[in-house]
């Protein structure tokens, strides 16, 4: 599973840290990031939902 | 009861990112009849934030702020008729004419249109007086501030602030000219606002509280800006970010309810059936605040074609009934490298603020507002992951007690 975040698509609202904030924090410039290096096969829930949270679908999962 | 047409063609006027969104939204939601998207620019839809920012420095070609891929587009089968503005609605025939004399007719319609820019009058044959709106509003920028003019920036909104910010970065001389004693402080309150001013102060900016524009002067080419209170600004260029206008001319006499804005319900239906509106041009009551009004934001107008699109399809019975419309607003902007974040409505009134963070070594800053006993809006100035919980209480309508004990 490989999770990508665009930079240019995300404005910072940081939903995804409110829902999975074991996985996503947002940096000084307010720009979502991966807080893991993988994600693994049981946060897969997790990071499905905080892509679902995203209103710009800057959180893409893919595989 | 009047037997409602089905829903086979819906026009969306408009090649917004509130066109856009509702156009992927209705296909999303399994919606398969014609859908046209008219737009009065010759551009596909493209992203507005990023003018006033990566397009201004020179950093994004203008193609980069393209909203989806020409791949994306073909895959929503829109059909598109583009550089032709719409000049009339009928709402009982149920069609639209556009500039060139053409109609469209449609069994839903939504209006996104956004707004123009607010002008102050000048001679027309007077060059380097711009507004800032449009992709070819921030291209004729760039290419003038890259002729290294004396910026005069009239308005210290956002706008403003951002191309303040992009003309100092290049080094060259600005003034801001704002009517209010303290920029921003209409919405965020003169505290605040101040706070916003200093960012400005510090990083060399001229700034004019308390004056407009009497004039702009110059020899076909702007020279001089003359002010209310009698001084004279040498300028090459003006940039002039004083607010905007709905753009509903073309609906009046159409007997779609106007009043500031396409006047909506809470679930974005105007007064003609059939007729929805979302964006910096659709006004109607937000039941989280209690007020009736428009919101100019980039957020908005993608969340509320969305909540049109959920109500059209329900009124077609193609959908679960909708819920009324009620976001926290939220905005941001960049200036000198820091970001500035709003959520929700700030009050102005001085007791109505309280900052509860700041960090001098970030120059971070978070305060809170509150309207009675309500928290209602929360403003975070390099500070985003702090904002955070402050949107979700705004939008449970905390108490301000409770969300000043949340530390």
């Amino acid at each position: 599973m490989e999770i990508t975040v665009d930079p240019d698509k995300c404005c910072g609202y940081g939903d995804c840290v409110l829902t999975a904030p074991e996985l996503f924090d947002l940096g000084g410039d307010g720009v979502a990031v991966l807080l893991v290096e993988e994600v693994r096969e049981d946060q897969r829930a997790d990071v499905e939902a905080a892509a679902a949270s995203c209103p710009v679908a800057a959180i893409v999962v893919h595989g | 009861m009047a037997e409602r047409p089905r829903l086979r063609r819906v026009a969306i006027v408009g090649a917004s990112l509130a066109g856009i969104t509702a156009a992927e939204s209705l296909r999303a939601r399994g919606f398969r009849g014609d859908i046209t998207m008219l737009g009065a620019e010759r551009h596909r839809p493209y992203d507005r934030p990023p003018l006033s920012k990566h397009l201004l420095s020179g950093g994004w070609a203008a193609d980069r702020t393209q909203l989806r891929s020409t791949e994306a587009l073909a895959g929503l089968d829109l059909e598109w008729r583009l550089g032709q503005p719409a000049v009339w609605l009928d709402p009982v025939a149920r069609d639209i004419t556009l500039a060139d004399g053409s109609t469209l007719g449609y069994d839903a319609a939504l209006l996104c249109t956004g707004t123009t820019a607010r002008q102050i009058p000048h001679p027309a044959q007077l060059s380097g007086v711009h507004t800032l709106r449009t992709l070819d509003d921030a291209l004729a920028i760039r290419t003038a501030l890259d002729r290294s003019p004396r910026v005069a920036v009239v308005g210290g909104g956002f706008i403003g602030a951002e191309v303040a910010a992009e003309a100092r970065r290049r080094g060259l001389s600005v003034t801001m000219v704002e009517a209010l004693p303290v920029p921003m402080s209409r919405g965020l309150g003169q505290r605040m606002g101040q706070l916003c001013a200093d960012l400005h102060l510090r990083h060399g900016v001229d700034v004019r509280c308390g004056v407009t524009v009497r004039a702009f002067e110059g020899d076909r080419r702007l020279q001089r800006v003359l002010l209310s209170d009698g001084a004279t600004v040498d300028a090459d260029l003006a940039v002039v970010g004083i607010g905007s206008v709905p753009a509903t001319d073309w609906l009046s006499g159409s007997g779609i309810e106007l009043d500031d804005g396409v006047v909506c319900d809470p679930f974005c239906r105007t007064s003609a059936p059939g007729v929805y509106a979302a964006g910096d041009v659709a006004r109607w009551h937000n039941g989280l605040f209690g007020v009736r009004a428009r919101i100019e934001h980039w957020t908005n107008a993608r969340e509320q074609a969305i909540a049109a699109v959920g109500t059209m399809l329900a009124d077609y019975g193609a959908g679960d009934a909708p819920a009324p419309y009620s976001p926290v607003p939220y905005v941001w902007s960049d200036q000198y490298g820091s970001r500035i974040q709003v959520a929700g409505r700030p009050s102005p009134h001085a007791d109505a603020v309280r900052v509860i963070h700041r960090d001098d070594a970030t120059d971070a800053t978070v305060a809170v507002y509150r309207d009675g006993d309500t928290l209602v809006g929360a403003l975070a100035v390099n500070a985003p992951k702090l904002l955070l919980p402050y949107r979700r209480m705004i939008a449970a309508r905390t108490r301000w007690e409770d969300a000043l004990a949340v530390r």
